[in-house]
C-alpha cells in the first residue's frame, strides 16, 4: 500500500480567516528577516539604516549613512539575501509540488536526486568553463535526466509504493554523487576544480547582482506557474487513477509539474550548489501551520522557506570568523528538525 | 444509449492472452448492472476501462454516441464518475475539500473552486446522510465512512453513469447491506450504475442486469431473474450453489450446498 505510514505525516486544516492572518504574519516577519540580513555582519550597520537605504532608492530621504553602508548593502548583502528569498522559497515550493504529485510526503528534490543532477550538469559546465546561462542550462536538464530515472525506476518494477520511490532516489542520488567524483577527479585542480567545489558546498557569499538577472527571473516564473496549478496538484495527491477519472490531463499536467519544480531546483542549485533539507522540511512545517490544502500551503511554503535560508544565510556568516557552507547548517538544523516532527506527527494519530 | 460496451476486449501490454474479449452490454439512466466473477477474472479490468484508466486492445466504448477514444479526460469526467475499491489517502484533506474535488472537470486548469461548487459538495454530502463528518480529516474516518464520502465525491461530480469497483468489499456486514441500498437509491434518483461484486445475494437485490465474467473471459449478459441459476453460479465459481427462494425476504438466496 502506497501511503501507509504516509497518511500520518499531515496536518490539520483551518479556517480562511485563520490563514490569511497566519500568512499576513509571515509575510511581515519575513520583511523583518530580510532586513536584518542586510543589516547583520562582519560590518554591522543599524537596522534602520538598512531599511532607509533601501527606502533611498525610490524616495528622496537624506543620507544619515555612510557611503560605506550603502556599497556593504548594494555590493554584498543585497544580492545575497535576494538569492537567499530565491532558493529558501523556490526549494521550498518545489519540495511541495513534488509531495503532493507523488502523493508521497517522503520526497524532496534532494531525495529524488534533482539536486545531485543538477550538479553535475552545472559542474559539467563549470569544467568546460561555460558562461553562467549554459551552467543554468545544463542544471536542469541534469536535474530532468535525475528525475526521470528516479521516477522510472518504480515504474518499471510495477512497484509504486513510497519505499519503492525514496529507494530509487537513493539509487539515482549515490548514481550522481559518483559521476560528480568523476568530474571532479578529470577537473583542473587549480581552476575548476576549486571553483567546483567551493560551489557545490553551497555558498551565497559569491552571489553577484549579475548572476540573479539570469536565475531570478527563471525561478519566478516557475513558481508562479506552479502556484497557479495549485489546485491540480491537490487533485493529483489522490493519486494518478483518480485525477485522472476526475478528468484531469494527468500527463500534461504532470509534465509541466515536474518540469517547473525541477527548473526552481536546478536555479536554486546554479545560484548556491546543494542545499538540503529545506524542500523536504519547510513544506511539512507548512503542513503543521496551514494543513495539506496546496491552495494555502503553497505560499506558507514559499514565505517559510524564503525566511528559513534568509535566517541560516545570517547564521551562516556570522557564526565564525569564516563563512561556513549552507548546506551544513541546513542539515543540522533540519535533520533534528524533521525526526521531531516525525515524534510530534506520530504521537497526535496515535 | 447512455453508455455502450461494444466487442470490447483487453490483455495488459506484453502478455498474449485476453482477459476477456466480445464484451457487449449497454446502460440507461436508471439501471444497474452488477459483474459478477471470480478472483483475476478481470471484472475491475473491465470496470477500469469503463472508467478510461485503461485504453481498450480491441472494441470501443461510446457516451450517449461519442466513441470515449475522441473524448478529452475532463468530457468524460462529466459523464462518467469512478469509485475505486480503496483509496489511502497521503494528505489529511477535510471531508469537504475532498468532496468538492468531484467538481474538478468544471473547474478550469488554473481555477479553483468556487462557493457554488462547495454548496454541490455540501449538497452532496447530505445527500447520502454524511453531512457530519464535513470538518473531519479524511484521513481520521472510518473505511465505511471514506466509501461513502468518495461517493459524495462522485454525486459533487454530476455525472451520469456511476461506477463502483467492488463497494462492499471492505465493509462489515451492516454496511454492505446499506451500500447496497444506497446504489438501489442511486439508480432510482436517475444515475446508470456499474459495480462490480463477489456476492451473489447483492445482485439479486438490486434486482436488475447481471455480467458475468468467467475465467476464461466469456461474458455472459442479461437480466438477472432471467440468467441467474443454479448451474452458472456452480459453474463460475466451481462450488455447489443453489438458489433458494425465502418468503420472508420475497426473493431468492444464493446458498452453499456442502456436506
Amino acid at each position: 500500500m502506497g501511503s501507509d505510514s504516509a497518511g500520518n505525516l499531515s496536518g490539520r486544516n483551518i479556517s480562511n480567516a485563520k490563514y490569511r492572518m497566519i500568512f499576513i504574519g509571515l509575510v511581515v516577519l519575513a520583511v523583518g528577516v530580510f532586513f536584518a540580513s542586510l543589516a547583520i555582519g562582519r560590518y554591522n550597520i543599524p537596522f534602520f539604516d538598512s531599511v532607509l537605504i533601501l527606502l533611498a532608492q525610490i524616495f528622496p530621504i537624506e543620507p544619515t549613512w555612510t557611503q560605506t553602508m550603502e556599497a556593504v548593502i548594494f555590493n554584498l548583502r543585497l544580492p545575497r539575501t535576494i538569492a537567499a528569498v530565491l532558493i529558501g522559497g523556490g526549494l521550498a515550493l518545489s519540495g511541495a509540488a513534488y509531495q503532493s504529485m507523488f502523493k508521497n510526503p517522503l520526497v524532496s528534490p534532494d531525495l529524488l536526486g534533482v539536486s545531485s543532477g543538477a550538479c553535475v550538469g552545472a559542474s559539467l559546465a563549470i569544467l568546460y568553463s561555460m558562461g553562467p546561462v549554459v551552467i543554468q542550462i545544463l542544471a536542469f536538464i541534469g536535474g530532468i535526466v535525475a528525475v526521470s530515472i528516479t521516477v522510472a525506476v518504480p515504474r518499471l518494477m510495477h512497484n509504486s509504493s513510497t519505499l519503492m520511490l525514496v529507494l530509487s532516489g537513493v539509487i539515482v542520488g549515490g548514481l550522481m554523487s559518483s559521476i560528480m567524483g568523476i568530474i571532479k577527479y578529470v577537473a583542473d585542480a587549480d581552476t575548476a576544480l576549486a571553483e567546483m567545489v567551493y560551489w557545490a558546498m553551497g555558498s551565497l557569499s559569491n552571489v553577484k547582482m549579475v548572476d540573479l538577472y539570469y536565475i531570478a527571473p527563471c525561478i519566478l516564473l516557475s513558481g508562479f506557474v506552479l502556484v497557479l496549478f495549485r489546485y491540480r496538484l491537490n487533485v493529483l495527491s489522490l493519486g494518478e487513477d483518480e485525477a485522472k477519472t476526475l478528468g484531469v490531463d494527468v500527463r500534461k499536467v504532470r509534465g509541466i509539474i515536474i518540469v517547473c519544480a525541477t527548473l526552481l531546483t536546478a536555479s536554486a542549485v546554479c545560484l548556491a550548489g546543494t542545499i538540503g533539507w529545506v524542500g523536504l522540511v519547510i513544506p511539512h512545517l507548512g503542513r503543521m501551520i496551514v494543513g495539506p490544502d496546496n491552495r494555502k500551503l503553497l505560499p506558507v511554503a514559499v514565505v517559510l522557506g524564503a525566511i528559513f535560508m534568509v535566517v541560516i544565510d545570517i547564521t551562516a556568516r556570522s557564526l565564525t570568523s569564516a563563512e561556513l557552507p549552507l548546506s551544513i547548517i541546513t542539515g543540522l538544523i533540519g535533520a533534528p528538525f524533521y525526526f521531531y516532527l516525525l515524534i510530534r506527527q506520530r504521537m497526535s494519530i496515535t | 444509449m447512455m453508455l455502450e460496451v461494444r466487442n470490447l476486449g483487453f490483455h495488459y501490454p506484453k502478455q498474449e492472452k485476453m482477459i476477456f474479449s466480445d464484451v457487449s452490454f449497454g446502460i440507461e439512466k436508471g439501471e444497474i448492472i452488477s459483474i459478477l466473477g471470480t478472483n483475476g477474472a478481470g471484472k475491475s479490468t473491465m470496470l477500469n476501462c469503463m472508467a478510461n484508466l485503461y485504453r481498450p486492445v480491441l472494441g470501443d466504448i461510446f457516451i450517449e454516441g461519442r466513441n470515449m477514444k475522441e473524448m478529452r479526460p475532463k468530457e468524460i469526467a462529466k459523464y462518467i464518475g469512478y469509485v475505486p475499491q480503496i483509496h489511502n489517502p497521503a494528505y489529511a484533506y477535510s471531508v469537504l475539500d475532498f468532496v468538492v474535488m468531484g467538481r474538478t472537470p468544471y473547474i478550469g486548469v488554473l481555477h479553483t473552486p468556487r462557493d457554488e461548487d462547495y454548496s454541490v459538495a455540501e449538497d452532496a454530502l447530505r445527500c447520502i446522510g454524511i453531512s457530519h463528518l464535513i470538518d473531519k480529516p479524511y484521513t481520521e474516518i472510518s473505511g465505511g465512512e471514506r466509501q461513502m464520502v468518495t461517493i459524495a465525491r462522485v454525486l459533487a461530480q454530476q455525472p451520469d453513469v456511476i461506477l463502483l469497483d467492488e463497494p462492499t468489499a471492505h465493509l462489515d456486514y451492516g454496511n454492505q447491506l446499506r451500500m447496497t441500498k444506497l446504489v438501489r437509491k442511486l439508480a432510482d434518483s436517475g444515475y446508470a450504475v456499474v459495480l462490480t461484486t463477489h456476492m451473489p445475494d447483492h445482485v439479486i437485490m438490486l434486482q436488475d442486469k447481471v455480467g458475468i465474467l468467467d475465467q476464461q473471459g466469456h461474458f455472459t449478459f442479461g437480466k438477472t431473474k432471467d440468467i441467474l441459476s443454479d448451474t452458472l453460479l456452480s459453474n463460475l465459481y466451481n462450488v455447489d450453489l443453489k438458489l433458494i427462494y425465502i418468503d420472508e425476504a420475497k426473493r431468492d438466496t444464493c446458498i452453499s450446498i456442502m456436506e
